[in-house]
């Protein structure tokens, strides 16, 4: 217990002395993780609420495909891009391996199904009446959509809070397609790792703690930002 | 003191709304910022990135070029592997055999020696395998696995990986569970497993130096021959790869193999004790 008591002094010794390395380190995951879920959110959003409104043929595997990918492990979308993005894959010409935008970009992969997934559930759980009285009033398609994301916001708000999670606390992605490079693509979950390997237990402790703090923050903010007005 | 409430509500929405994209764009930012200067991809094991020698020796490169090394610290094996798809500009590996087929495949140019360092076999200091009395290191392996003592291995293809398995080839054993380790990972991990189950495991004496005051293990075995580890410097192939920087990464070479290069790898000590012998060959 002495072992973790003084590991855990150590830690908030070296978040309060503000250390560099450390800074730069969790600002790098904010804005990759950030960046990943915004987007993500924009065809996120745009498909969950065209699944919902939309009844067509394939729509039952869609949902199971969704459901499935949900789960999906991050090394195995880490892996796809890795072969994607190398410069030996379809996309390797743009560079963009072992770069911030390469982790953005698995990250973004990775958290799509869960924001497609959220969003439509967000849709269909608004009131029915809604959709019958669109209809009754004439609304078009285009109105419809309007409606229905006003109504379902704040679920949609969770779908991206949920996203977020995700990303900040993945390290398969981050470490397949980032490499893990000191000051570049190093992020809390990959130097967490690679400082407990290193033995450096006050170090992977303090960023542990300051992942679940930026995680509580963002979170929190996030929250407040759903907050209905009544 | 709901009502209260309510009327600032969205406009406290707003701010944080504000603050969110703030950070968003700030963060974003740095990162760009980042990622305009120009940046030397290199690839090497672990040995040389965990001990602290790059971090030593780069930054007198990085402020003579106006350069960022990005570092990716890999097993030797995957670092060359980075180099025959381009994903990276040079190497910095300890896998000679491996090294001659990469180059002899096209993948690589120019390969020169930089540094070498030893092998060395360590294991709890109780040595329950007899490991400090074999004559050599082949039969250090082999009293290892007659007594079934625990032996974690970096399994990664790693260039102590490549040197343990010709161990265990010369030593006329198959290493097999329960009592062989095969983790692919890296050197320090491997030497903090070592630790916890106190087994017996091989390691780069760099990586050793930097990690034995957080051990309860002990050099048990040293000085054969086999256990020399050389490293060399390979630039990728930019006819293979145009897009390589292959200036910027012969300049790197050159640092490394010059004479500035080599005084600072010999200055790197832990505890007063050198790390990497360079060997360049003067040119």
């Amino acid at each position: 217990m002495d072992y973790f008591l003084a590991a855990g002094l150590a830690a908030l010794r070296l978040i309060v002395n503000f250390d560099d390395q450390l800074w730069r380190i969790v600002i790098t995951s904010l804005a990759v993780s950030l960046s990943a879920v915004l987007l993500a959110a924009i065809p996120g959003i745009a498909l969950g609420v065209a699944t919902a409104l939309w009844r067509f043929p394939a729509r039952a595997v869609v949902r199971h495909g969704l459901n499935a990918l949900m789960a999906v492990p991050t090394v195995v979308v880490g892996l796809l891009l890795y072969g994607l993005l190398s410069r030996r894959g379809p996309f390797g010409e743009y560079g963009l391996l072992f770069t911030p935008t390469g982790m953005v970009l698995g990250q973004a992969v990775l958290v799509l199904p869960i924001i497609w997934n959220l969003v439509i559930t967000a849709i269909e759980s608004t009131d029915p009446r809604l959709a019958l009285t669109c209809r009754l009033l004439g609304a078009n398609l285009t109105q419809q959509a309007g409606l229905f994301v006003r109504e379902a916001r704040v679920a949609m708000l969770s779908a991206i809070v949920m996203a977020f999670g995700r990303a900040i606390g993945e390290v398969g992605v981050a470490m397949m397609l980032g490499g893990n490079i000191a000051g570049y693509t190093r992020i809390m979950t990959t130097a967490i790792a690679l400082e407990t390997s290193k033995g450096d237990f006050e170090l992977a402790l303090a960023l542990g703690v300051l992942l679940l703090a930026v995680a509580l923050l963002v979170n929190g903010a996030l929250g407040l930002l759903g907050r209905t007005r009544r | 003191m709901k009502a209260f409430n309510t009327s600032n509500l969205p406009s406290r929405r707003r701010a944080i709304g504000r603050a969110l994209a703030l950070v968003v764009l700030t963060a974003n930012a740095l990162v760009a910022s980042a990622q305009a200067e120009p940046r030397l991809r290199l690839a090497t094991t672990t040995s040389t990135e965990n001990s602290g020698l790059l971090a030593a020796i780069h930054p007198r490169f990085e402020r003579a070029h106006g350069v960022h090394v990005d570092v990716i610290a890999v097993g030797s094996g995957r670092a060359l592997e980075l180099g025959h798809n381009g994903d990276v500009d040079v190497v910095l590996t300890h896998d000679p055999l491996a090294e001659q087929a990469f180059v002899a495949a096209g993948d690589g140019i120019e390969r020169r020696a930089v540094m070498y360092n030893d092998f060395v076999i360590v294991g709890p200091a109780a040595d329950p395998a007899a490991v400090a009395t074999a004559s050599d290191a082949a039969h250090a392996f082999a009293a290892i696995a007659s007594r079934a003592q625990g032996f974690v291995s970096r399994g990664d293809k790693s260039g102590t990986h490549v040197k343990e398995l010709a161990l265990w080839q010369a030593a006329h054993v198959t290493p097999s569970s329960p009592w062989y380790f095969s983790t692919g990972q890296a050197m320090g991990a491997v030497l903090q497993m070592s630790n916890d189950k106190q087994a017996y495991t091989l390691t780069d004496r760099g990586t050793w130096i930097a990690y034995r005051n957080k051990l309860a293990l002990k050099i048990l075995h040293q000085g054969d021959g086999i256990l020399n580890n050389p490293y060399h410097v390979i630039l990728v192939n930019p006819q293979r790869h145009p897009h390589v920087q292959a200036a910027l990464a012969r300049a790197y070479a050159d640092f490394l193999v010059s004479a500035a290069g080599q005084a600072l790898i010999a200055a790197f000590k832990i505890d007063n004790e050198q790390l990497f012998m360079p060997n360049a060959v003067a040119q």
